[in-house]
């Protein structure tokens, strides 16, 4: 029987109206609020801010709804729309030690200025599967809030037992105006790094605990909190504050074995990310310090440190889009391999 | 919905016995890292599932349990462990390293001497004392079984020529009974001759790589090192600053971010105890 290959548009409306009504699941159940998702699924709502390159919740949460809460087509939506929006500048550079922390852990050291906080976390939790009791406004804990804690990296650093962060010599670069090209500066693969996916990239930072590039690493300082961002308008030559928001910052501390110029000192791995996505800042500061290898003078032969490998298969909007596109018509080339395999067959069994 | 209904100790009898089996070879054969189906358990696997998994597998009701982290009772994966076989097995815990009949511990071997009644369950996140010479686990396994640990040595001789010294001062290589080069878990090096012919069972747990090992009471644990070079231990230029032991592992406190330190001991009990003496 001929199979009808025209009328793809109707096959397309068609099955979008399917998708609506997957999406809405049984209309007995009352349909989720964007604000529920926001305030109910928030780590969802960070993961895509994230990997969507763009701080905004409503749209996160928006996307995450319309995505049936498939996360990185939510991602794909952000990113979409981030795409669409104008760009009047670039921020100030945060000052993470200005953080309003509601978070900070340090493993490196019991106790320290600061201390250690935990704030919210699912970190010592008994993973036992059990209903979520309904909490009573009474209930509320009270929320530890700390401004400028000492950042417990810079208490080595005076010491000299940690290479100095300094900053950029040159105009920090922006992946998302100039296409990467290799070897890429620092700056640059963090960036990439922020918005790479997160199961990827812990993949990567597990990997190098296991020995397949070694990085030695102690979570030196991971804290969450809030810290206001500033802009300097052209026209006002002066900086003021256009928002907050709340960030993830993990600073690693490396083993380095020193060099013929250096002695031996502690390294850094970096990672940020928006919202509290703590698993993800410490992939990106493991996966960081690997790609230093290099630069350290290291031994480079694990995936982890290779540049090249890493980057361009961090970001899971790619990677979906390229894996994804085999379910496109791919007829004609299909048939022209289909000839060729006939022909050979056909030379062969002439033989 | 409720929740399921959980046997004493979490694991149930069938997975308590596998492990059971595991512990007992790897006692047969000190030192030798027995593969084992590790389980998942309600807590994520590097943080101590390979120890939990032990030790619920060796748990009776009579048992006293003491757990610690970095050497103290009150660290927080401590308490959270201490907590969940209160919860699971409603069994007695304690501080006191000698009323303890099982000891779990992550990163230290307790000051006090352990006795022949006691067992200390280690959380070892790497069992392979060799992973980071080689990565792959078909080569190690063939390493271990031929005895070649030449590259364990050239990589200390390496130290020594770069450094002047062994530069490892954690998850410091050792040979059980003459035959297996193990990894203690990262404990301080200091701790390593608490190892060898200790009257304590010594069980070592590593959940997510699914290995357990062990080392029998009153079994030779050498640490690795040269004629010329021969092992050492790091020592502090104070005494513990509040109970003034001078024999015990001591952690950094930081004071304040003008450089100012304290150094006090990581063995909680130990310092109560000495405190007590004084």
């Amino acid at each position: 029987m001929y199979v009808a290959v025209k009328g793809g548009e109707k096959a397309i409306d068609a099955a979008h109206q399917l998708l609506a009504e997957a999406r809405r699941g049984d209309v007995s159940v009352p349909e989720i609020s964007i604000r529920q998702i926001e305030e109910q699924l928030s780590l969802a709502v960070d993961r895509v801010m994230n990997e969507g390159s763009l701080y905004d919740r409503g749209f996160a949460s928006l996307a995450i709804k319309q995505s049936r809460g498939d996360l990185i087509e939510a991602i794909f939506l952000v990113r979409a729309a981030r795409t669409t929006l104008a760009r009047f500048g670039y921020a100030e550079p945060l000052d993470t030690a200005k953080m309003q922390t509601r978070r900070r852990i340090s493993a490196a050291f019991k106790d320290l200025p600061g201390g250690q906080i935990l704030g919210p976390t699912f970190d010592y939790t008994h993973r036992l599967l059990e209903e979520v009791m309904p909490l009573e406004a009474a209930q509320l804990a009270d929320q530890l809030v700390v401004e400028n804690m000492p950042k417990v990296l810079g208490l080595l650093g005076d010491e000299g037992l940690i290479e100095p962060a300094l900053p950029s010599a040159t105009t920090v670069g922006d992946i998302t105006q100039d296409p990467p090209s290799f070897p890429m500066p620092r700056d640059e693969r963090l960036q990439s790094l922020a918005r790479g996916d997160e199961g990827f990239l812990l993949s990567l930072a597990y990997s190098s605990q296991r020995g397949f590039g070694r990085t030695h690493p102690f979570a030196g300082e991971i804290r969450l909190g809030e810290i206001e961002v500033s802009f300097v308008p052209e026209e006002l030559g002066f900086e003021i504050v256009i928002g907050e928001i709340t960030v993830t910052e993990c600073e690693m501390i490396n083993q380095f074995k020193g060099s013929a110029d250096v002695p031996p000192q502690f390294t850094r791995g970096y990672g940020l990310t928006f919202g509290h996505c703590e698993r993800k800042a410490m992939s990106v500061a493991l996966v960081d310090r690997a790609l230093r290898s290099a630069e350290l003078g290291e031994e480079v032969g694990s995936p982890v440190q290779d540049e090249e490998f890493v980057i361009s298969h961090s970001d899971n909007v790619q990677a979906t889009g390229f894996v994804e596109h085999l379910k496109l018509p791919h007829y004609v080339d299909f048939q022209s391999e289909l000839i060729l395999l006939r022909n050979l067959r056909k030379e062969k069994a002439a033989e | 919905m409720s929740g399921p209904v959980y046997n004493f100790a979490y694991l149930n009898e069938q997975t308590k016995r596998m492990i059971r089996r595991a512990i007992l070879k790897a006692v047969a054969i000190p030192g030798y890292q027995v593969p084992f189906a590790a389980r998942e358990m309600p807590m994520p696997l590097g943080w101590g599932t390979g120890g939990v998994q032990v030790t619920a597998a060796c748990l009776t009701q009579d048992d006293i349990l003491k757990v610690i982290d970095q050497g103290a009772d009150d660290t927080t994966n401590a308490v959270s462990i201490r907590k969940f076989f209160v919860k699971t097995a409603g069994i007695a815990t304690t501080d006191v390293t000698d009323d303890a009949t099982i000891i779990q511990t992550r990163h230290r071997i307790p000051e006090t001497p352990l006795n022949e009644n006691q067992i200390l369950v280690y959380q070892v996140p790497i069992p392979e004392p060799l992973r980071f010479l080689e990565p792959r686990e078909t080569e190690t396994r063939k390493m271990h079984a031929l005895e070649e640990y030449g590259v364990m040595h050239v990589k200390l001789y390496e130290d020594i020529a770069r450094f002047g010294e062994i530069a490892t001062a954690y998850d410091y290589p050792a040979l059980v009974n003459d035959r297996y080069v193990f990894d203690p878990s990262p404990i301080p090096k200091f701790d390593n001759p608490k190892l060898n012919n200790s009257a304590a069972l010594q069980l070592f747990g590593a959940g997510r790589e699914k290995r357990i090992y062990a080392i029998p009471p009153h079994t030779k644990v050498k640490s690795l090192d040269f004629e010329d070079f021969p092992f050492s231990l790091p020592k502090w230029d104070k005494p513990c600053a509040i109970c003034g032991s001078q024999t015990s592992y001591l952690d950094e406190i930081v004071m304040d971010d003008q450089g100012g330190r304290m150094f006090v001991c990581s063995d909680t009990d130990h310092c109560r105890k000495t405190q007590a003496l004084k």
